[in-house]
């Protein structure tokens, strides 16, 4: 078999075992629920019933395999169980009945909000980085370059709440161009959504283009400290050539690694600003379930967030791969 | 050499100096040199290391590494000089009229572009001619680097080839653009002995057939005496002598020069000794579940005396000291160390045992800790087996440090602050505290420079009269075999392929690989390789 | 041949380095040629070590004295204001200092003891141990640090011990992933390999094989951690789920004034309020990744010249 294709098949497996882990961890979580947990929930409610009630509910009386199993069937088919707020009152007047609403009721209006945000930011971060990181390294130790490195670092140094309420400040409050509250709805008009995600994406893109530029950078430079663009130099071939036919050529693996983990890193750094901003995204529900301390909802999001990653690692890995010229043409 | 031919002067470097930056400061790196060369003409430059040569081959194409500046000097193409024109205006000679041949192939060649288009590509970036054409004569350079499919290897990746190949087709590469002088940089140091010849012997041709002149840096005087018509010795970046390659290998003039021969001079008288110290009888051996990297390996070693085992890379030499010294358990087969069977595993022996077999390595810089002073390197052994504390501690150690021609005044040093012969040394004291009764040598002198060589060898050679200790020298070079070896074992592929008493190897009849071998060692007769190439054919 | 036996000396061979000098001495040196960044940086982590010590004697107020005027204006008597609640915001500012960093270096420290030492040993032992380690790591690591905080302080609650444990635990795979990587480089020397020959045994040949000269990438990356685990704290303060009231912490302070920011038209102060605690944790962390990178700038260069 072409080595490629072992090589993906093998990176594939593993990312499926690391998503199966990964489950098994989120999944397994709610076993380390301090015992009265069930009580505290309940409050107010708590009887015997009610208890036992709930107790059947989250399945623990039955053996650990047979919920994770239980659970995980049910996750493929959409279903990731149902909420616990609003079960005190239903409990106590129907205890056969929950009308707690389901996790994926919840999750799916504002997973399309946050992949929104995600991508507003990304089509603006990924060429701005790639570009300011490029030059940074070619021109590197000049003003220019050290002008961009420093302003990176202070970016990267500050909270990004920080970041934002700087932004409101400037941008909301004293001259009042955007709003400081993204109120987004699935009835929102396409423009009108983009017109209110503005700061934050905006928020999102100053951070993440700080971190990606500053990874692209070292990684360049480093390529281009390699014995074959010296060669390349000394067989006369113009500085753009060098970049072009040389550098390039060899940069996809530790680019699209860069891409894939600052992608990564913007799926966290949405919880932050989606907070500030009250922009109804996943991040935001994932904060306040953990607040209310309403584990079904906490483990949907922290599957989503933690799916997203593995899969986003996993296209970085699979573009070094099919890059590799080693890879391509095996010996 | 060339009569009949044009024999003007095609660069001459007049006065050139060079300065590199480190440690905050600028250093001189080439003082004052002065360098000719004529068409067609192959000039050889040889010197130790850090005397200057590749900074100096590069800068007679005015190319200076990054960190480095020219302060005087010029150097002469014509009538421009490299060192006043500016990037573009020498970027119009790079790649045309002048070449570079670097010492690792596999680092020069770009990993994502295959071989013929990375060969053309400095013609076809300079519009010398068109691409076809190109390829075309490109496959006959192939050809007269005697590569193999010529047609095809050039549609091959880089890491699709072997190293040999890769160095023929990297001087193809350079030979593209019918350059007028070529630069060699240690083009043959990396590559095994028995690869190397035929890598010699077509660069010699193909310079000579299309009358390129080549300047070829090399540290070794044999490969050079084959090579060039001249010699220029560099050292401290300073030129020692210049002449004629036959004048100066019959006349020397200065001492240094003189002394660059030194090590072929020492030759141990062999002793036979019938006490065996080290028996291992049919070992095999292999790295985790791979292949065996040993297969049926018995070597007897005398007690007292100093057993050579000799190969190329690969042939399992190294591995042979790892199962001894126990790191790598043998598959099969055992070990007998003093009338005693040896347990396989390093973990399982005793104090005793691992004190009695001591080793000493290659590289100084990587076997010594660069975090602890002389003192603790080579008073460990003596607290770990002896338990020496104290004042009988210091004592020891300054007479170990006797014991390799040093003094106390090295005691507190770090290894950062000493030379490679000095740290070498200093690994020779370490393996000597435990007062060993085997001492295995890992190619100890093949990373130093041939003075410093000379030196380490008379120095193991004396404490071995003087400490009646046995030594498994285990090296790649012939020259160190004949100074030091009593018996000597030939390795390759991970059998043993003869041992014997030192003269017995070196006389004939020989086995195929061991003639072979001793074929492929350059020596000093400017004729050598020519003789060796006639009687192949 | 003779001639040149005689004049040949192993003694007056040259080496690389010429002039020795003491630890401090070097050290003297090396701050002498330290860029402006880096003194910025250094005297910022003072500064602030400084406040963080001499808080109670610093503040003019308590860190949870209730004054009677929620949300006061900055004035003489309190010159950042009231939060809230009445508290004084100046007082707060200096108290966190001393708890937000107290607890990021408890946090960075244990992250280090776990991942550095089990990093180690990783590289030592190798074999299973250290494929089991790794893999562990590794699906550890395949979820967000974030997200996982979050969800293990839904499940055990928010107090300061569960805090500087989950994140602890959390990034010590970082650690691990760094110490095994540089002590990798180190256990293939020649040195380790001797020592191992010698009969040394796993305690000796890290602590003192090992340990001294992986130090520099050790240091670099403490820094960097303390940098991203001060970073998360304040943002999981921030979120509500961090350190609680009423213990005085940067990130929760942002919190509890936020709601002044829309003000920012009126009063540029009210909506500089919230900004002040934020400021405070960004500059530190400028502070300390200025001292990193030039520090990183100076081994690494060190690492060149001795080839």
């Amino acid at each position: 078999m072409h080595p490629i294709l072992s090589t993906l098949i093998k990176r594939i497996g593993l990312g499926i075992v690391s998503l199966f882990f990964v489950s098994l961890i989120i999944f397994s979580s709610i076993q380390l629920l301090p015992g009265d947990f069930v009580e505290a929930q309940l409050g107010q409610a708590r009887t015997e019933e009610t208890v036992a009630a709930f107790r059947k509910e989250l399945g623990l009386d039955k053996p650990f395999y047979i919920r994770y199993v239980n659970w995980v069937g049910a996750a493929v088919q959409g279903d990731l169980g149902s909420t616990f707020s609003g079960r005190n009152a239903s409990y106590a007047n129907q205890p056969q009945q929950s009308t707690a609403r389901t996790v994926t009721s919840l999750l799916k209006p504002r997973l399309y909000n946050t992949f929104f945000l995600a991508a507003m930011t990304a089509i603006i971060a990924v060429p701005l980085s790639l570009l300011l990181g490029i030059t940074a390294a070619l021109y590197r130790n000049t003003f220019y370059d050290r002008a961009v490195n420093a302003s990176a670092l202070t970016t990267i140094s500050m909270p990004e709440f920080f970041v934002a309420y700087i932004l409101i400040i400037l941008l909301a409050s004293i001259y009042q161009f955007f709003p400081s509250l993204s109120n987004v709805t699935s009835s929102t008009p396409f423009l009108e959504r983009v017109y209110l995600s503005v700061l934050p994406a905006l928020t999102l893109t100053l951070v993440t283009v700080a971190h990606m530029m500053r990874m692209t950078r070292a990684a360049i430079i480093n390529l281009l400290s390699s014995p074959y663009i010296e060669m390349a130099e000394l067989k006369g071939l113009s500085r753009s050539k060098v970049i072009m036919k040389h550098a390039l050529p060899n940069a996809w693996a530790p680019i699209s690694n860069i891409i894939a983990f600052n992608l990564a890193y913007l799926i966290v750094g949405v919880v932050v600003v989606e907070v500030v901003f009250v922009y109804p995204g996943v991040g935001q529900l994932m904060v306040d379930s953990v607040i209310k301390r309403d584990i079904p909802v906490v483990q949907g999001c922290a599957l989503v967030f933690a799916l997203t990653y593995i899969l986003l690692n996993l296209l970085a890995d699979v573009i070094s791969i099919i890059t590799n010229p080693r890879l391509l043409y095996p010996k | 050499m060339s009569k009949n031919r044009d024999n003007s002067i095609l660069l001459e470097m007049k006065n050139i100096s060079i300065e590199g930056y480190s440690d905050e400061a600028w250093h001189p790196i080439i003082k004052g040199v002065d360098l000719q060369i004529h068409r067609g003409e192959v000039l050889g430059l040889i010197g130790e290391s850090g005397a200057g040569k590749s900074t100096l081959g590069l800068a007679a194409m005015g190319f200076v590494r990054a960190g480095c500046r020219f302060t005087g000097g010029s150097v002469l193409f014509g009538d421009q000089d490299l060192t006043k024109m500016n990037e573009n205006e020498k970027r119009e000679l790079w790649g045309t009229k002048f070449s570079y041949v670097a010492q690792s192939a596999a680092a020069a060649f770009n990993p994502a572009h295959r071989l013929i288009n990375q060969t053309i590509e400095a013609s076809v970036s300079h519009g010398i001619s068109k691409t076809e054409t190109l390829e075309k004569e490109a496959i006959k350079l192939y050809e007269e680097m005697q590569l193999p499919n010529p047609t095809e290897i050039g549609d091959r990746y880089p890491h699709q080839v072997s190293g040999g190949q890769l160095q023929r087709t990297m001087t193809a590469m350079a030979m593209s653009s019918k350059p007028d002088l070529i630069i060699f940089d240690e083009p043959t140091t990396a590559l095994d002995v028995t690869t190397q010849v035929n890598v010699l012997a077509t660069i010699r041709n193909i310079v000579k057939e299309h009358n390129t002149a080549a300047i070829y840096i090399t540290h070794d005087l044999a490969v050079v005496a084959q090579m060039a018509d001249r010699i220029q010795v560099l050292r401290y970046g300073n030129t020692i002598e210049e002449s004629e390659t036959n004048k100066m290998l019959k006349t020397p003039r200065e001492d240094y020069t003189k002394s660059l021969w030194a090590v072929r001079s020492i030759k141990k008288k062999e002793n036979k000794n019938k006490e065996k110290i080290l028996s291992i009888k049919n070992i095999d051996a292999s790295y985790g579940s791979g292949p065996k990297v040993l297969q049926n390996v018995s070597i007897e070693v005398p007690k007292g005396g100093t057993v050579a085992i000799v190969g190329e890379s690969g042939s399992g030499k190294s591995t042979t000291a790892r199962v001894v010294t126990g790191l790598l358990p043998p598959d099969k087969g055992e070990i007998i160390f003093q009338g005693q069977k040896l347990t396989p595993n390093l973990s399982d022996r005793s104090k005793e045992d691992l004190r009695k077999i001591q080793m000493i390595y290659q590289s100084p810089d990587t076997s010594m800790n660069p975090r602890h002073t002389v003192r603790d390197i080579i008073g460990r052994p003596l607290e770990f087996y002896h338990n020496m504390k104290g004042k009988a501690y210091t004592n020891r150690v300054i007479d170990l440090l006797k014991m390799i021609e040093l003094d106390e005044t090295f005691i507190d040093r770090l290894p950062s602050e000493l030379s490679g012969g000095q740290k070498q040394r200093i690994c020779i004291a370490r393996a000597l505290a435990a007062e060993p009764d085997l001492i295995i040598c890992d190619e100890v002198t093949s990373a130093l420079d041939q003075i410093v060589q000379e030196g380490i060898l008379k120095l193991l050679l004396r404490l071995q009269k003087e400490l009646s200790i046995t030594y498994i020298f285990i090296t790649h070079d012939i020259a160190t075999v004949k100074a030091i070896s009593d018996e000597v074992v030939v390795m390759h592929n991970g059998l043993v392929v003869e041992q014997g008493m030192k003269s017995e190897i070196f006389s004939p009849p020989h086995p195929d690989y061991t003639k072979l071998l001793l074929s492929s060692v350059p020596e000093m007769d400017p004729n050598w390789l020519t003789k060796i190439l006639s009687s192949k054919n | 041949m003779s001639k040149v036996d005689n004049q040949y000396s192993a003694k007056d061979e040259v080496a690389s380095v010429f002039v020795k000098r003491t630890f401090l001495q070097r050290t003297f040196i090396t701050l002498k040629k330290a860029p402006f960044t880096a003194w910025l940086g250094m005297t910022i982590i003072v500064f602030y070590l400084f406040v963080a010590l001499f808080a109670p004697l610093i503040a003019p107020y308590g860190e949870a004295e209730i004054f009677k005027t929620p949300y006061a204006p900055w004035d003489e008597v309190h010159i950042f204001g009231t939060d809230r609640l009445g508290r004084d915001i100046l007082s707060r500012l200096i108290y966190g200092a001393r708890n937000t960093m107290g607890i990021a270096i408890l946090t960075t420290l244990l992250a280090f003891l776990i991942g550095g030492g089990l990093g180690l040993l990783s590289a030592i032992l190798r074999g299973w141990v250290d494929q089991f380690l790794a893999r562990f790591v590794d699906v550890l690591m395949a979820i967000p640090s974030l997200i996982f905080a979050l969800m293990l302080l839904s499940i055990f609650g928010s107090t300061a011990l569960n805090l500087i444990i989950i994140i602890a635990v959390l990034d010590s795979t970082r650690v691990f992933r760094l110490s095994r990587a540089v002590g990798m480089n180190v256990a293939v020397m020649e040195y380790v390999e001797a020592a191992k020959l010698r009969g040394e045994k796993i305690g000796w040949i890290m602590g003192r094989e090992i340990l001294p000269n992986i130090l520099p990438p050790l240091v670099a990356e403490f820094g960097l951690r303390f940098c991203y685990v001060f970073l998360m704290i304040a943002s999981l303060s921030f979120l509500g789920v961090g350190i609680q009231p009423p213990t005085a912490d940067w990130g929760s302070m942002v919190r509890e004034t936020g709601e002044l920011i829309q003000y920012a038209q009126y009063d540029i102060t009210a909506a500089l309020t919230p900004i002040l605690p934020a400021a405070a944790i960004g500059i530190l962390t400028i502070g300390v990744n200025f001292v990193v990178d030039w520090f990183l700038y100076l081994t690494s260069g060190l690492k060149d010249e001795q080839k």
